[in-house]
């Protein structure tokens, strides 16, 4: 066990844990953030998508101890009040079934904006492929992305 | 979100009782209480009111006009926690944005079958549903009418407001809750439902009403549950179907941080009184106990634990028809074994379960027969959210909270495994990350109580994705032979299927095409098996509709005919001159999705620059015709449209219905395409998504087409429906695009074997 200082949705935590938990287990277990899910435990599925600097990464894979100095945002952090545009995309195009992706596809989705406002479809693919919905919320997610990418531009 | 402490100082409740024609008598029984509850709601925007009155077991309406509406059945992504409500506040007459909906308690009292599965949730609320808002708005008026002192046939109901036609009154139902509690319950013949011309909310858009929680990773599954006190479990089973507990070396662990105990439960011990819900394929688990999941994961790898084969489950595997002579294979399974003993059985003569005409003779006689053969492998249900489950078991009560397709079925089983009262069990559903039927058996929820009894600690029990995926309980593998007797005139004069599978028949032998060929004959068979199966999305449907509806197509080429012309021709005589008894299906609406189909896509026989197939399906009372095109690139199915026409009656959530239509539609694509379990020696040959391929984003249809049937009919199932019929789409298109029929699942194997050559 040992302590680790993170800094997370804009705030500093202090954590003691096993220098191997990976960062998913931390928010889930220790810091009561939950809205980061547990899939498969092996960056395959990407319900544990969050932002990491800025970029979308599993954080199944990412241990405690390699966090020091960056900073994290998960689905809690994207936006105070849950209006961030492609959170209120995805009310609008109502994308989810049981949800339980979701909060991982949203992650992918605003770091792809992020880094490029206005993808092609091809590009949203690449980008989401990593996502698996199991409910096959597919073309909504395509549709809310866009959505999302017309509103950041206008 | 926020949390506001009101009170309840009546409560009401309906006793259900079925009757006959599956309606809903509503007999009410008023007890006065007063208890606090903690709200949770979701939009902010709606006030809290100081008082609620609950008028019966599925509604409640605060003093400040705001109603709750609680949604009786699980919630495992078929949006039935939005549409149920939508039924109650229809006939209330309230106003869709005033309403606030809760997760109903489990309450076999209050509601009848609390059950996600057999996509039956909507067309078995229907009557009951709208008969609890209309009983209560029933009550309103009364109340409303008795303190304006005017006749009550003067009143009218807009979003929640009554006012009286002859004078400028009105009252809120907020004014006037308090009163209506006091009512009598009328009888049910006083109660009169709604005119389907009337609808306002049924058959309009609603939005998701957990959607904004998802969306912002608000807690709502059971994996998000964390309690003062809880401790993690998770469990290990045998690697292999067929083998058993030995021993293990549980000291080694103990040490490690944050273990609290190793030890083993017994699953379902001899003498249990099962459920129907109850499957486990291991006798005995190991569970491993501590502070955090990541502790225990570390803690479960380390541990070292001993494997025995099964001495129960080293029987040779048997055909459960005798009649159809024996298979050879030992206690520890292989896939490979599984196809040739499958190809073997399916060869031969089974049990007959439907017989038309003289089959026997007609193929004696044929000038031609058409005889081709189709199988699918076992699948994981796969939800996204693995298995889990909350449980705190004190001495004298179980208080149990997680995902369950089956609460019911559930609590039995807790009582005769724990020995409690069933008032001292509390089972609370909480959202699911898919169920998809996996969680109709809730070997985890019990598994979680035992833990939970056996450590005398509030506990939840994780299954990682391994532990789930390799678990059982799958999808079986099956097999089918179709044949058909063609005379010279290329007309078909006999219709054959021989069905089975590991370890369930997938026939359903009134289904069309029986009906509709004068000479038919159904035969059914089933191999045991140590692998355990349970109902997948469409249970038997899911690989029989593929594989018919491929039969079909290859059919109404080698007969030169347009493949819907010929389902068209068939329905045509199913319904003018039926053959046979009990024929499962409306050959009307079965006609009409495909007539719907072939206009909405532009069907057209001639064109060949698309490579489309078409296929059309009855299952869970609704019906679906798909029209799919596709190309083949860099080795990959790259599918470019698929049209969608359903049958499912009144449509009560029409967005969210689409949606569900265009999950199903990718859904059944996919596992038809990619996904399978395969075994070698009793061990599953997939444990996690490096191994088993789900479809992705990219390999999903560029896009999908919905369109519904406007009959009136009372609402049928939607859940299923959509998924059995695209895979006899997909293969026919495949074969389109390659020249190759794709008899077996999941197709991708055979593509690029295709392509390598």
């Amino acid at each position: 066990m040992a302590k680790f200082n993170l800094n997370i949705n804009g705030e500093d935590k202090t954590v003691d844990v096993d220098p191997n938990t990976p960062l998913l287990w931390v928010l889930r277990d220790h810091l009561n953030l939950v809205g980061t899910k547990y899939g498969c435990g092996i960056a395959q599925c990407g319900a544990c998508t969050v932002h990491f600097n800025g970029s979308a990464v599993r954080s199944c894979q990412l241990p405690v101890s390699s966090l020091e100095g960056s900073k994290i945002k998960t689905i809690e952090g994207l936006s105070e009040n849950g209006d961030h545009h492609v959170q209120q995309a995805w009310l609008e195009i109502d994308v989810p079934q049981c949800g339980y992706c979701q909060a991982g596809q949203i992650m992918s989705a605003s770091a792809l904006l992020d880094s490029n406002p206005n993808p092609s479809d091809e590009e949203i693919e690449n980008a989401m492929n990593g996502n698996i919905c199991r409910c096959g919320t597919y073309s909504r997610i395509k549709a809310a992305i866009k959505a999302a990418s017309k509103s950041q531009i206008a | 979100m926020t949390k506001k402490s009101t009170t309840v100082n009546r409560r009401s409740f309906i006793k259900s009782v079925g009757i006959a024609g599956g309606g809903l008598l509503i007999g009410f029984n008023w007890l006065a209480c007063k208890r606090s509850e903690e709200v949770i709601v979701a939009d902010t925007a709606l006030e809290m009111p100081d008082e609620w009155f609950e008028l019966n077991g599925y509604l409640k309406i605060g003093d400040n006009g705001v109603v709750t509406i609680y949604s009786p059945n699980p919630e495992i992504g078929q949006n039935v926690k939005t549409s149920m409500p939508m039924m109650v506040a229809e006939e209330l007459d309230v106003d869709w944005n005033n309403v606030i909906v809760e997760q109903a308690p489990l309450n076999t009292d209050l509601y009848s079958r609390q059950l996600a599965g057999g996509s039956q949730s909507i067309r078995q609320g229907w009557e009951p549903l709208r008969r609890a808002g209309a009983t209560a708005r029933y009550m309103l008026l009364q109340a409303a009418a008795k303190q304006m002192e005017v006749p009550v046939e003067e009143l009218s109901v807009e979003d929640g407001v009554i006012s009286h036609s002859g004078s400028d009154k009105t009252i809120s139902y907020g004014e006037i809750a308090k009163a209506a509690a006091a009512i009598e319950i009328p009888e049910e013949d006083k109660v009169v439902l709604k005119s389907k011309n009337d609808f306002k909310i049924i058959g309009s858009s609603r939005k998701n009403v957990d959607a904004k929680k998802i969306v912002t990773g608000q807690p709502l599954f059971g994996l998000d549950t964390y309690k003062d006190g809880m401790l993690t479990a998770m469990i290990v089973h045998p690697p292999k179907f067929g083998m058993e507990f030995k021993s293990m070396d549980a000291e080694k662990i103990k040490d490690m941080p944050g273990i609290k105990d190793v030890f083993t439960i017994d699953t379902y011990p001899e003498g249990l009184q099962k459920q129907w819900s109850d499957v486990s394929a291991f006798s005995k688990l190991v569970v491993v106990l501590g502070e955090s999941t990541w502790q225990v994961m570390q803690a479960k790898k380390a541990l070292k634990v001993e494997w025995d084969l099964n001495p129960e489950l080293t029987k040779k595997i048997e055909i459960l028809e005798k009649s159809a002579g024996m298979g050879e294979v030992s206690g520890l399974e292989s896939s490979a074994i599984h196809t040739s003993l499958m190809a073997d059985i399916g060869s031969k003569k089974a049990e007959t379960v439907r017989k038309d005409g003289d089959p026997e003779a007609a193929f004696k006689n044929a000038a031609r027969i058409i005889e081709r053969s189709y199988t699918c492998p076992f699948l994981a249900h796969n939800c996204m959210e693995p298995m889990n489950f909350f449980a705190n078991v004190t001495e004298d009560k179980a208080e149990l909270l997680g995902p369950i397709q089956t609460p019911e079925y559930a609590e039995k089983t807790i009582q005769e495994r724990l020995g409690l009262d069933l008032e001292n069990i509390d089972i609370q559903m909480t959202r699911m990350g898919g169920g998809f039927g996996r969680r109709l058996y809730g070997n985890f929820l019990v598994e979680a109580a035992v833990i939970s009894q056996k450590a005398g600690a509030p506990v939840k029990l994780v299954y990682s994705r391994e532990d789930d995926m390799t678990d059982g309980v799958y999808r079986p593998a099956y097999h089918v032979t179709y044949r058909a007797a063609l005379d010279a005139n290329n007309k078909i004069t006999a219709f054959h299927v021989n069905a089975g599978g590991i370890k369930e028949s997938p026939l359903f032998a009134n289904r069309f095409p029986a009906g509709a060929i004068d000479n038919y004959l159904a035969e059914s068979w089933t191999l045991d098996s140590n692998i355990s199966i349970g109902a997948f999305r469409a249970p038997r449907s899911n690989f029989i509709a593929g594989a018919e509806q491929s039969f079909l197509d290859e059919l109404a080429e080698e007969t030169g005919q347009d493949p819907i012309q010929f389902r068209l021709d068939l329905l045509k005589k199913a319904k003018e001159k039926p053959v046979g008894e009990n024929n499962d299906y409306d050959a009307d609406r079965f006609a009409g999705v495909l007539e719907m189909v072939r206009d909405k896509s532009g069907w057209k026989k001639e064109d060949q620059n698309l490579n489309r197939g078409v296929s059309a399906y009855y299952c869970h009372n609704s019906y679906v015709a798909q029209i799919l095109d596709l190309r083949v690139q860099n080795n990959e199915p790259m599918i470019d449209k698929v049209v969608c026409a359903v049958d499912c009656g009144i449509v009560v959530n029409p967005d969210a219905a689409k949606n569900m239509v265009e999950g199903g539609t990718i859904d059944g694509i996919g596992h038809a395409l990619y996904s399978k379990i395969s075994f070698e020696d009793g061990m599953p040959q997939q444990s996690n998504y490096d191994t088993y391929r789900l479809i992705r984003h990219k390999e999903a249809p560029k896009s999908i087409e919905v369109y519904f049937a406007e009959n009136g009919i009372d609402p049928t199932g939607l859940g299923e429906p959509p998924f059995p019929p695209v895979i006899g789409a997909l293969a026919n298109a495949l074969y389109k695009a390659t020249g190759k029929r794709f008899y077996d699942q999941p197709y991708i194997a055979g593509l690029q074997d295709e392509l390598k050559t």
